[in-house]
């Protein structure tokens, strides 16, 4: 129940002479949900981007089930288990809902050329399965009925959804929302609150969390992480951090 | 109101100059000397009409368009059947187009089928390069050097080694597929712009290299008399070489000259139907999804676990293989190539059979192809003005309708019950 999932020690990423991120530590242990929280331009979505490949750390360790992540590449770091959203709603916007759902499932598919051409049993099963694995994903995220429509076409909350999906069908062990909430209404918010404690609870992943909505980060967090300027600032439970004298003075400046 | 007569001036004042470059003055060669001769009366009245043409046409271009707005729109959707129906109907409409094509040689004449032939070959090259600039949405401005590496592999394998098409047909397909790989190495990390220029590069690289390379490819002079096609052993000529047997011989018929255009036909349509079975299982394999989500988004792959450098190198090096396949055979039909075959035009072409027919979108291609290789038959008259209309319906295509002649449709995938 306690055990470790993801241990980051020391995270920091130099862009030239701008220090990013500074010594960053996180722990995320299995079936929680843990948040990054901070002013604009901290840092959050730059640990995010090294977490997830996009960025090679300059320094800093990554261990991810006890096994060094940083270094590797984009695409090999996602198929660990560790899989992210993005602050911009990111589908294939031409392609219908069900077609990105099969996309993400990509590397649980054959794609030997040659099983797909003469449509061997096995190819089939596989690709059976991803299409039932999409269906149930959808189902959980109420967008079954819009599989063949174009994802481009869905409302911006739905997209919202859709991304979340098109993750968990990748079947991760941890997942990254990047600002979830950002443009959701009030209902939509608390449908995506209600759907994050079901992945913990239901699916049993952890989420790892950049949220400027206070009242949905402090409702669901299991453990807070403060960032400020690319520094760790403070961390701990809602409540340890919502009282923390920093962390007031860094939201609403020095008074 | 102001705008739209400012607008009318100038692209008065542009035809103004372009007609006037053009057809308002012509050289002529007299001995040694060139001489500059103005255009006689008649045609100078044909330049001002048109010069008022634009004018006007500019000047009232809000009234035209309104008047054009109204004008009711075909409804090419309401055409087709209902989805249950077209499913019975579907296999027996394709089969009868199929027989159709089949049949249809031995009726008409042996340039309309020599003509057709041209045409399944642009086809095939379309089919091609739809994967990588439709599908995978990497725009490639040297596909006509894989026709190229095709062509030249069945011209060369056959006149050293003496191979017949028939071998050299896979060999030339994966050659150009090796070609292709290659090519994608570099370009992994371009996109667009640069992606494009890139690949104009590559394409008049092997152009230039086929035209220098004297001692193996004959040059700018080209190769000659690559063999024909042969049907089992069969070949297609009056006087047969030694050792082997003619068609016309074998089945105790007389000699005709259209066999061998008809065989050829055959050929070209067995190997679109090839291509073309091929390209559509790839298009509904987990590749072919991943090739689109490519051109969407590649961020979003790459957080998905999908390593973009084989995907790109699959794009790559399947579409440089149908243009192998198609290279190869254009080189067994004509029986002469040489540089001049693979200019950039020849690549331009192509793209304007993609973008014409609708990126992605297989029987646009074949529609764009079509098109593309009969109006220009058609408007002989007009050769001199051939790549003039060419523009012309380029920028009327792009004006009204963006997305091509039949624009891409997505498949739908039927959820099973539970």
């Amino acid at each position: 129940m306690s055990q470790l999932l993801l241990d980051v020690n020391e995270l920091t990423m130099r862009f030239g002479g701008l220090l990013a991120v500074n010594e960053v530590n996180l722990k995320v242990k299995n079936r929680q949900i843990v948040s990054i929280i901070g002013p604009n331009g901290a840092g959050k979505t730059t640990v995010f981007n090294c977490l997830s490949g996009f960025y090679i750390p300059t320094d800093g360790s990554i261990l991810f089930r006890g096994e060094q992540l940083a270094g590797l590449k984009d695409f090999q770091i996602s198929r660990k288990g560790l899989v992210r959203t993005f602050q911009h709603v990111r589908l294939f916007k031409r392609m219908t809902v069900i077609e990105n759902m099969l996309v993400a499932q990509h590397r649980h598919l054959n794609t030997n050329l040659l099983s797909g051409m003469l449509k061997t049993p096995g190819y089939k099963r596989l690709e059976q399965e991803a299409m039932d694995r999409a269906i149930y994903w959808l189902e959980e995220v109420d967008l079954l009925e819009h599989a063949n429509r174009e994802a481009g076409y869905l409302a911006y909350g739905q997209q919202r959804k859709l991304e979340i999906a098109r993750c968990m069908v990748t079947q991760p062990e941890l997942l990254m929302l990047d600002e979830p909430a950002a443009g959701l209404n009030p209902k939509e918010t608390k449908e995506l609150d209600e759907l994050i404690i079901r992945l913990r609870d239901e699916h049993e992943i952890s989420v790892l969390l950049i949220e400027h909505d206070m009242g949905l980060v402090m409702g669901i967090s299991d453990h807070i992480y403060v960032i400020a300027q690319g520094t760790p600032l403070a961390d701990g439970s809602p409540m340890d951090v919502k009282e923390n004298p920093d962390v007031i003075k860094a939201y609403l400046g020095e008074s | 109101m102001r705008g739209t007569l400012y607008n009318a001036v100038f692209a008065a004042g542009i035809t103004l100059v372009l007609t006037c470059l053009m057809l308002g003055v012509q050289l002529n060669a007299e001995g040694t000397a060139l001489t500059v001769q103005g255009a006689d009366a008649e045609r100078w009245i044909w330049i001002i009409a048109g010069i008022a043409l634009v004018f006007f046409v500019q000047l009232f271009s809000p009234q035209i368009d309104a008047f054009f707005g109204r004008m009711p729109k075909p409804n090419l959707a309401a055409l087709k059947p209902e989805e249950s129906k077209w499913r019975v109907i579907k296999p027996w409409a394709f089969s009868a187009l199929i027989v159709g094509m089949l049949i249809w040689p031995f009726m008409v004449s042996r340039g309309a089928v020599d003509l057709a032939t041209l045409t399944l070959i642009y086809i095939m090259l379309g089919l091609g390069l739809n994967i990588v600039v439709g599908l995978a949405g990497l725009l490639d401005l040297g596909y006509v050097a894989f026709y190229a590496v095709g062509a030249y592999t069945y011209a060369l394998l056959s006149e050293y080694f003496g191979l017949s098409f028939w071998v050299c047909l896979p060999i030339a397909a994966m050659l150009a597929a090796f070609f292709g790989f290659i090519l994608g190495f570099p370009v992994l990390r371009l996109r667009g712009d640069y992606l494009a220029i890139v690949t104009l590069g590559f394409g008049e690289i092997i152009r230039i290299l086929l035209n220098n390379w004297t001692d193996l490819t004959g040059g700018p002079n080209g190769i000659s008399g690559i063999e024909k096609p042969t049907l089992f052993g069969l070949e297609f000529s009056r006087r047969v070489s030694e050792g082997s047997q003619s068609f016309h011989e074998f089945f105790g018929i007389d000699y005709d000259s259209s066999q061998k255009v008809i065989f050829l036909y055959l050929i070209a349509v067995v190997l679109v139907l090839i291509v073309l079975y091929l390209i559509n299982r790839l298009m509904r394999m987990p590749i072919g999804r991943a090739w689109e989500a490519l051109r969407e988004d590649e961020i979003a792959c790459r957080s998905l676990g999908l390593n973009r450098t084989v995907i790109k190198l699959s794009a790559f090096t399947l579409g440089a293989s149908t243009a192998g396949f198609a290279g190869c055979f254009f080189a067994a039909r004509q029986g002469f190539i040489s540089p001049e075959s693979f200019i950039f035009i020849e690549s331009a072409i192509i793209l304007a059979i993609v973008v014409l027919g609708g990126m992605g979108s297989q029987v646009g291609v074949i529609c764009a192809a079509i098109v593309m290789t009969i109006l220009p038959e058609l408007a002989r008259e007009f050769s001199e003005y051939r790549m003039l209309m060419f523009g012309l319906l380029m920028v009327l295509m792009m004006r009204w309708r963006p997305q091509g002649l039949v624009p891409m449709k997505r498949p739908h995938l039927e959820l099973k019950q539970q």
